[in-house]
Parts: structure tokens; C-alpha cells; sequence
């Protein structure tokens, strides 16, 4: 993994509550084996028309959207399935941070494992953002600091875990792995009832 | 000891390690996989050279982008063959035991974990699903995992987790004839909405919830990720061993009463707290519907779809009217009498044999109405075998309903099985996203007894009418 540093981008604004992983990624797309090859196909019903083409007033079909790297959306981003593919089509399209006023437990994990920053907001700073959509705003993890374009500066909370893993480009499974010796004495103490090969 | 819920306490017994500086690692009794959200898992341990730690406790079945038309053709769609393949090969190269298409105890992945006795008491159980949940119903912690955790999963059995939230969903009282455990669950997102469990895991309880059999609770179980909850679980009771006892995979003979008296220390304690609570007045229940496009626009079979005008909220309003727009429904009008074009009974909410036998009871006799698509597909083979062995294909087909193979199906609409652009159905699954059950498809999310009537009279019916 990559590490997370401060950056500074415009956003892609969809003001809308309870964005579900079905609209992010559509399930048909779900038959990949792979994780690449997805930011395409990312809001595909919202964003091209039943012949293919993209719809000129949906918000990533703008050109100014394509170097955007901050999407701005409604309460409980990603509710619904726990599709990873959900931000791999984010990051892939080239996301690097969510706000919303909150997000589906699912994919906020599953984010946070694909340098897919998920930013909570109170909701005056969310209206604050909502009304400038073409400011940019500062994202700096080390600091916990989402700075708007009119100074003001907001903290929001970050799992320090995971915050760690993004900041030093760690992934989970690699300090899973150096827990070997308790995993393992855990199995020991603890012998499991059913062999599903069996 | 301080008193604690079940939730606490199997969590406590599967911490592996707690570190002040990293969520806690806990280990997993059972991981289910199937197709969809495996393959880059198993991709990444082969980048990394690892084993499957515990391949004896992990189980593999091909279940969403599967055909349900007949066993032994080829699967048409090339792509979802290929990830079918791949599952297969995956299992076969680490050693994992795999129900793959053909065989007898192939079925949605929700359903045979408890089916097969697998999902037991007091197991932590994962799966690549948000609909892990429904093993909850046997008084499992179960919740579902994204691909990044599937791997970790299959590496070390063991996942990073923070400590969720405890959510009492007490539902007293007794159940009107016509009004069934779907229904329950549809009410409770309703009232707290999508997000309403976010952070939390349920626990159901109260007289309503024992009075359920296990598949029941099954159902509702399932759908608690459509409020938020990653997991939601029932108290195991007799109902449960009763359930459990038996099965493939169940402890036999002195392991049996061990294993019953270990359960029976899972209950809540006394004076245990929860983080959140609410009740429910299961005899104040009417039949649910869903008319917009998540599954907490819920409203009582014969009430109306709400206005967007009455909503003060900018967000809130605009997603109510989209949702109206979307499904092309006036506000402030009922829903009762809209025209369906097919019926949906199916998906690991709705597709149980018990499930199956409610709805042939009301179609039993009965014709479908002309021109209403309607698909029957069992939750796995062994609910298909016991279905026909009870004659209820029979029943199915001859009120002119397609009755097919196990899979997730129109649920999910990867397999083929999906609605055409503005058609309307009425549907037991657990998702009426935009274009969940097929691009431009409007899904109203129902109970099976409430489907079985919808296709009969070709609209959304209440099924108190027929009984």
C-alpha cells in the first residue's frame, strides 16, 4: 500500500443521502475476478444512458470532475452490500477521500484497507461544503484536519489503527501475521468442535 | 462479574489479542465463501506465498452468479462461469471443501450454514456478505466482511475488530394472522431507518421473537445489515437445539450435551445494559411494503407512500422524491392495487422450506394472475428436494409459477434472473436499491405470504383478503 499523505483537491459533489453500494458498483459488475479495471463502471446507472453513453449533466461525466480526488455526499455513504469493489471503483476512478456525515460500517472498513480516506463531518460543516462546491478543501490525515476553502479548519475522527496503517502504507494482514504466537496458542486452548471437510 | 449481554460474551470468548494501540484480533469459528468476493483473496494469499490457515473450518458454495435453470447445462454467461471456475480451482488448490453447482447440498450460502449444522451457538461465523447475519438466528456473532478481510480470514482465521455498539430490538405481543417475521423486520427498519444501527449489533428479543421458529428468526436476522447492524443475533433456547440437533455437522452423542450445556450460558444475564434499546408491539403489526428504493421506506400494506412536502430536511426530502420519481409513484396515494408485472420468492431472507410452504398455502388452488412473472427458487438443493418431496413444486406449477434451482437469483439479478427496465415486482428478498433486481427495475420488498397474493391478483394485495 501506498502511504496517505495531505493533498489538496476540488470536490465532486453528490448531495445525496444513503448512496448504496448497488449505485457505486452495480452488482452485474460483481462477475470479475479482478480488482482492477472498475473506476469505469463507477455510478454506471446513474452515469451513462440505457445506450452506453454518458449523461452530460451527471456530475462525473464533467470534465472538471476527472482530477477531483474528494467525493461530498449525503448521510450513510455506502449502505447496503459489502462489495469491496465498491472502493476499488472508487479509488480507481481516483478518489482519495469520501465526506459525508456518516458512513455504512462495511464500507468504511473496507476503504480504510484501500487508502480510501472516509471523512465524517458534522452536518454544519457538510452544509458548509455543500454551498461551495468548487472550493477545494485540504485533507491532512497526520492531523486529523479537513481545512475548507474558507479557512475554517475541522477535525474528524480516524481509527488510530488504522490511521497508522495509512499514514506508513501498512497493510492489516501483514501485523495479523506477526501475531502468529497468539494465534496459535488461542487455537490450542480453544479446539473447535466442527472439520467442514469432514 | 459484571453482568453481560450475549454479545459480550461471544466476543469474549474469541479474543485472541488486545493491544491498546490496535483493535482487537478475533478469532473466526467459521468463514463461508463463495464467488463473488473470494477471488482477489485468494489471489492475494498466492502474491504473499500463504496457506488457508484453516481450511477445517472454512466452507465454500457457488450461489450468486449462478444459473437456476436446470442442473448440467453450461452457464451462459461466460464471465460468471469463469468466476464459478475459479472458486472451484481456488478450493481444490487450498484445500477447502466447496458445495459447487451439481451437488445435492449446493444453496445460498445463508441458508446452508445452518442447514447443514455448521452455524451453532456462541460461534463467531464471516462471510464475504452483508447478509451474514442471518446466522445470528442460531445465537451466532456473525457479520459480513469485505474481500481485503476474506483474506485475512483464510490466512489466519483471526480478524482486526473494534467492539460494536449493543442494540436491544425487543419485540413483545403476538403476531395478527397475515403478519410474519419479515414483516417484523421491515417495521423495525422502517421506524429507525437505514442508518438507524450503524456501529451497533442487535439482539431480538422479547416474547414475539421466542414465539418464532428458527427459520424465522432466520429472516428476521437477515436483514439487520438494512438497518446498519453489521450482525443481529437471537439468545439460543430449545427452539435452537431443537433446530440444530441432528444435523450433518451438529455435535452427536455426550459431545451434544456438552455442547447444550455450554450454550445454555449464552444467554443475556440479568442487569446486563445495552447501548441503545427500543420495543416493538408485535400485535400492533400490519403486513409491510416497501415503495421506494431502500429498504426503510416501508409503509403498512394499506397505508400510503409518503410526501416528500412533509419532510423538512433538504437531503432527506430530495432522496423521497427521487425514490418516487425512480419507482414512478405518486405521494400521498397507497400502494395497495398497483399493478405488478413478477413475483419474486426467494433470496437468504425468504427462501427456507418454511417459507415455501407459506406461500403454496396461499397459492395452493390458486392461479397465478395472466401476464405475472412469477419465480419460485429454493434456498438450496436440500429445501428443493424437501419441497418436492412435499409436493409444493406441484402446487407451484400448477398456479403457473417457474419453479427452479437453489440461488441468490433475482435478488441480486447476477445469474440472468432479473426484472426489465420499469418493471415492477413484488419480492421476499432484502434490497430495493435502484436496479438491484435488473437495470431500471422497481422492487417492493414483501413477505412471502404478501408475494404469493400480489401474484395471484396480478397488484400488490393483502394477503388477509385470501385467509
Amino acid at each position: 500500500m501506498e502511504k496517505f499523505t495531505a493533498f489538496q483537491s476540488q470536490m465532486v459533489v453528490i448531495p445525496r443521502d444513503n448512496i448504496d453500494t448497488d449505485q457505486i458498483i452495480p452488482a452485474r459488475f460483481l462477475k470479475t475476478i479482478s480488482k482492477v479495471g472498475l473506476g469505469d463502471q463507477l455510478f454506471c446507472d446513474w452515469r451513462y444512458g440505457a445506450d452506453g453513453k454518458p449523461k452530460p449533466d451527471f456530475v462525473l461525466n464533467k470534465p472538471e470532475s476527472k482530477s477531483r480526488q474528494v467525493l461530498l455526499a449525503g448521510d450513510n455513504f455506502g449502505c447496503g452490500s459489502s462489495r469491496e469493489h465498491a472502493p476499488w471503483a472508487l479509488t480507481q476512478y481516483g478518489f482519495r477521500a469520501v465526506i459525508s456525515t456518516s458512513f455504512a460500517d462495511i464500507f468504511k472498513n473496507n476503504s480504510l484497507k484501500n487508502s480510501l480516506l472516509p471523512i465524517v463531518v458534522a452536518p454544519d460543516v457538510h452544509a458548509e461544503l455543500l454551498k461551495n462546491p468548487d472550493a477545494p478543501v485540504q485533507v491532512d490525515l497526520a492531523s486529523q484536519a479537513l481545512t475548507l476553502a474558507s479557512g475554517r479548519k475541522v477535525e474528524f475522527p480516524v481509527d488510530s489503527f488504522a490511521k497508522h496503517c495509512l499514514l506508513e502504507g501498512i497493510d492489516e494482514l501483514g501485523y495479523i501475521l506477526q501475531q502468529e504466537l497468539a494465534i496459535a496458542a488461542f487455537e490450542a486452548a480453544h479446539p473447535v468442535g466442527i472439520d467442514t471437510r469432514a | 462479574m459484571k453482568p453481560r449481554t450475549i454479545i459480550e460474551k461471544i466476543w469474549d470468548n474469541h479474543v485472541v489479542a488486545e493491544r491498546a494501540d490496535a483493535p482487537t484480533l478475533l478469532f473466526v469459528d467459521l468463514h463461508l465463501v463463495h464467488e463473488v468476493t473470494s477471488p482477489q483473496a485468494f489471489d492475494g494469499l498466492r502474491a504473499r506465498g500463504l496457506k488457508v490457515r484453516r481450511p477445517d473450518l472454512t466452507i465454500a458454495t457457488t450461489d450468486h452468479s449462478t444459473p437456476t435453470t436446470p442442473r448440467g447445462l453450461p452457464i451462459v454467461d461466460k464471465i460468471a462461469a469463469a468466476q464459478v471456475e475459479k472458486l472451484i480451482q481456488n478450493c481444490k488448490d487450498f484445500g477447502i471443501h466447496c458445495y459447487p453447482l451439481g451437488s445435492d447440498k449446493q444453496g445460498i450460502v445463508h441458508v446452508i450454514g445452518p442447514e447443514l449444522g455448521m452455524t451453532q451457538p456462541g460461534v463467531t461465523l464471516v462471510c464475504g456478505d452483508s447478509h451474514t447475519a442471518t446466522h445470528g438466528a442460531l445465537g451466532a456473532l456473525a457479520f459480513g466482511i469485505g474481500t481485503s478481510e476474506v483474506e485475512h480470514v483464510l490466512a489466519t482465521q483471526c480478524l482486526l475488530q473494534k467492539r460494536s455498539k449493543t442494540y436491544q430490538v425487543r419485540v413483545d405481543g403476538t403476531l395478527k394472522p397475515g403478519v410474519s417475521a419479515k414483516d417484523i423486520i421491515l417495521a423495525l427498519i422502517a421506524r429507525i431507518g437505514i442508518g438507524g444501527g450503524t456501529g451497533c449489533v442487535f439482539e431480538y428479543c422479547g416474547s414475539a421473537i421466542r414465539s418464532l421458529s428458527m427459520e424465522e428468526r432466520m429472516t428476521v436476522c437477515n436483514m439487520s445489515i438494512e438497518a446498519g447492524a453489521r450482525a443481529g443475533l437471537v439468545a439460543p433456547d430449545d427452539t435452537t437445539y431443537q433446530y440444530v440437533s441432528g444435523r450433518e455437522y451438529a455435535p452427536k452423542g455426550a459431545a451434544w450435551d456438552q455442547a447444550v450445556a455450554r450454550w445454555r450460558q449464552l444467554p443475556t444475564d440479568d442487569g446486563a445494559t445495552y447501548d441503545k434499546s427500543i420495543t416493538i408491539d408485535a400485535s400492533a403489526l400490519e403486513p409491510m411494503i416497501t415503495f421506494g428504493t431502500n429498504p426503510g421506506m416501508g409503509i403498512p400494506i394499506r397505508g400510503v407512500v409518503p410526501n416528500p412536502s412533509d419532510i423538512t430536511d433538504p437531503l432527506e426530502r430530495d432522496s423521497l422524491a427521487r425514490a418516487l420519481v425512480y419507482m414512478d409513484l405518486p405521494a400521498g396515494k397507497p400502494l395497495l392495487g398497483h399493478p405488478v408485472n413478477v413475483v419474486f420468492i426467494g433470496s437468504c431472507t425468504n427462501s427456507r422450506i418454511s417459507d415455501l410452504r407459506t406461500a403454496a398455502s396461499v397459492l395452493k388452488g390458486r392461479k397465478v394472475h395472466p401476464g405475472v412473472r412469477v419465480l419460485v427458487v429454493p434456498g438450496s438443493q436440500q429445501v428443493k428436494e424437501q419441497a418436492q418431496a412435499e409436493g409444493l413444486d406441484q402446487i407451484f406449477r400448477d398456479a403457473g409459477a417457474d419453479w427452479r434451482e437453489a440461488g441468490c437469483s433475482m435478488c441480486i439479478a447476477m445469474n440472468g434472473d432479473q426484472l426489465q427496465p420499469g418493471e415492477y415486482s413484488v419480492s421476499t428478498s432484502n434490497r430495493n436499491f435502484e436496479g438491484r433486481q435488473g437495470q431500471g427495475g422497481r422492487t417492493f420488498l414483501a413477505s412471502p405470504m404478501t408475494a404469493a397474493a400480489s401474484a395471484i391478483a396480478g397488484k400488490v394485495s393483502d394477503v388477509r383478503e385470501l385467509l
